[in-house]
């Protein structure tokens, strides 16, 4: 039977749309941050891929998720730090070095996992579920909503640091302002290319912890190419949200549900749809937001261009 | 007044000295071989530390992966085969580059080529291979012009990024082509997902008999020329490269932006297309889910290494389909993940922007 339409079926649903939306939102609100300042780092899924590969590797030699969690971020900021040093000092194109930059963590990623762990077969401990005390408890929603590991909870704090990082912070306020007009920065006596460095760091470590949370809240294994479009995904959520943290967060949940849909609806054999049209969902879904949104009214007015001082 | 500044406004050329002139086109022609041979040696150099570090033998990357393909005539022509898509796609992607439409969905168009010249391929039996064989590769050209284009359209109508648009289209296209071959298309006598196979006489003949390598190579070879011909010296790649350099100086100029970026992105589609067209019809003779092995996204390296030069593109990718040969020989003889190549490529890429840059860098001081 068809029960697509009871309450328990949507809860669930949003459950999971949450879950699958938290490697876009870290990504996501990262890419926001980078964009902000100016730098388009199209080699976000290279990125999420070292982050998940690390984070997995990390958890599988200590056993820790902290550790695990911590690698995953310090192995996206290191592929921020060879993305930041070819655009911003070198002053390459961005989408250039992005591309170079999926090559290697894809590369690097599968070559390594071959090596050393494929024929081990084993996985890594994930992250628990938490019960948040009153939330929980709430009919049909508590149990499918808030049963989900600390790092799912986290991206609602990661969202409200960013918002106050760009809008209630100098340091933010100069970020935005290197995005915008970089001369004006450049003329006031800062650094645009230290604050590109930070903001192109702070966005790579972030999709580094997206990339780990694959491997150590969702599922406990690495699979090459793990991230299957995630981080191409976030760059249109990017484009879709304005540029906003908040928004953001919003419409990875958006296409956090389509992932969830997919699944869920696949497990429906009544529904004679072939299961590819669903797996097509979530990147018809980023096509039609592209149109929708269309126009870059909302962009950087810099976003893509190296600073040159002259 | 340096003589590079004489040379580059073209005042006063006719005094300079013929000789040295000559002198000059040699040495221009030099560095622009010798500065992606330096990158490509530097990319080697750390995927042989790579695999010293990883317990493997280091010197495998010059023993094996390069001079371990060229053993014998076939391995030579097996080369040669793997560098038709290669050269197709990254000459192709040379005119949407020089255009700034950042089209990284050759994948997607070359799967997109695959399927309509797979459609045509097993549609109509007995046709003459002298019509048969065109109308398949064009079918295929014709679908990954349309894919291309849709991202080009994308842009001009709506302003939607290419960059993402055409990566979308990458993952709707491989979706696309797995749903055919386990449904509508799929072969019910194979116990694989895979088409049935096109016609005899839809199938590229080979060009050496007894080896796989087809006429394709010869098609390669000669459009990546007729792209430099178009994008160096006709008024319409002219004003494909006026609007990638200057999209608002192009229209003051009275050219029409939106048709050249349809175009290159036509264009690029159209050369991934017939890759597909060829693999399909001169290789594998059906359509399969994994058609290439990211010969796609190996584009956007020949391109670049190309310095987005289509004349350029026939060597890197003749280069490119060695370091492929090489590493599936390697993953064989000493059991290194084939992916290493992958990792090559974005060394490769890194080292050709660094190298770029200081070559700009003494003029900015100036």
């Amino acid at each position: 039977m068809l029960d697509i339409l009871t309450l328990g079926f949507l809860a669930t649903l949003l459950g999971a749309a949450w879950r699958l939306a938290t490697p876009l939102i870290f990504a996501s609100i990262g890419e926001v941050i980078s964009e902000r300042a100016g730098v388009l780092n199209i080699g976000l899924e290279g990125t999420m891929l070292m982050g998940a590969f690390c984070g997995f590797a990390a958890s599988f030699a200590t056993g820790s998720i902290p550790l695990g969690l911590a690698a995953g971020i310090a192995a996206g900021m290191a592929f921020g730090l060879i993305f930041a040093f070819f655009t911003i000092t070198v002053k390459a194109n961005q989408i250039v070095v992005g591309a170079a930059i999926n090559l290697l963590g894809l590369g690097l990623t599968a070559f390594l996992f071959r090596t050393y762990y494929v024929s081990t077969g084993r996985g890594v401990d994930i992250a628990r579920p938490v019960r948040i005390p009153w939330l929980s408890d709430l009919p049909f929603f508590g149990e499918a909503l808030f049963r989900q590991n600390l790092i799912v909870y986290s991206t609602v704090l990661v969202t409200v640091l960013a918002v106050i990082l760009l809008y209630r912070s100098s340091f933010g306020l100069t970020l935005r302002a290197v995005g915008d007009h970089p001369k004006a920065v450049d003329v006031a006596g800062r650094s645009v290319a230290a604050y590109r460095y930070g903001a192109v760091l702070i966005g790579t470590g972030l999709a580094g912890l997206g990339g780990a949370f694959l491997t150590l809240g969702h599922s406990n294994q690495f699979v090459e190419g793990i991230t299957s479009g995630r981080g191409f995904i976030a760059l249109a959520v990017v484009v879709f949200a304005r540029w906003s943290p908040v928004g953001a967060f919003f419409v990875s949940l958006l296409f956090g549900l389509f992932y969830a849909l997919q699944l869920q609806l696949q497990a429906q054999p009544m529904l004679n749809i072939p299961y590819q049209a669903f797996q097509a969902l979530p990147y018809l879904m980023t096509i039609v937001a592209l149109i929708v949104v269309g126009g870059k009214s909302a962009a950087p007015r810099k976003l893509g261009t190296p600073y040159d001082e002259r | 007044m340096t003589m590079t500044q004489i040379e580059r406004d073209g005042r006063g050329a006719a005094a300079v000295p013929i000789l040295r002139l000559v002198g000059r086109a040699v040495a221009r022609a030099a560095v622009a071989v010798a500065l992606p041979a330096a990158a490509v040696a530097i990319a080697l150099a750390c995927g042989a530390v790579l695999l010293a570090l990883n317990g493997f033998d280091g010197a495998d990357v010059v023993n094996v992966m390069i001079l371990g393909v060229f053993q014998d005539f076939r391995s030579v022509t097996e080369i040669l085969l793997k560098a038709v898509p290669l050269i197709l796609i990254g000459a192709g992607l040379c005119v949407a580059f020089r255009c700034n439409m950042w089209n990284i969905g050759a994948e997607g168009q070359l799967y997109a080529g695959a399927v309509s010249a797979t459609l045509i391929g097993i549609s109509f039996e007995g046709l003459s291979p002298w019509l048969y064989v065109p109308a398949v590769l064009v079918a295929g050209a014709l679908g990954g012009a349309i894919w291309g284009g849709i991202a080009g359209f994308l842009k001009v109508r709506f302003q939607a990024s290419e960059i993402v648009t055409t990566i979308m289209l990458n993952y709707i296209a491989l979706i696309g082509t797995s749903w055919l071959v386990t449904g509508p298309m799929r072969d019910a006598r194979a116990a694989y997902p895979q088409s049935a196979r096109l016609f005899r006489e839809a199938w590229v003949p080979d060009l050496i008999a007894g080896t796989r390598l087809h006429i394709g190579i010869l098609v390669a070879v000669a459009l990546a020329l007729v792209l430099y011909v178009f994008l160096y010296r006709s008024s319409a790649g002219y004003a494909v490269r006026v609007v990638g350099i200057n999209p608002h100086a192009a229209r003051y100029a009275g050219m029409n932006a939106g048709r050249n970026m349809m175009a290159a992105m036509c264009i690029s589609g159209g050369m991934a297309g017939l890759a597909g067209a060829f693999e399909v019809a001169g290789v594998t003779h059906r359509l399969y889910q994994n058609i290439s092995p990211g010969y796609g996204f190996e584009g956007i390296a020949v391109a670049l290494l190309a310095g987005n030069n289509p004349l350029g593109a026939i060597l890197s990718g003749g280069l490119f389909a060695v370091l492929r040969s090489g590493s599936e020989l390697m993953q064989i003889t000493s059991q290194v993940p084939q992916v290493l190549v992958s990792i090559i490529q974005g060394i490769v890429i890194l080292s050709v922007v660094a190298f770029a840059a200081i070559r700009i860098w003494p003029r900015r001081r100036s």
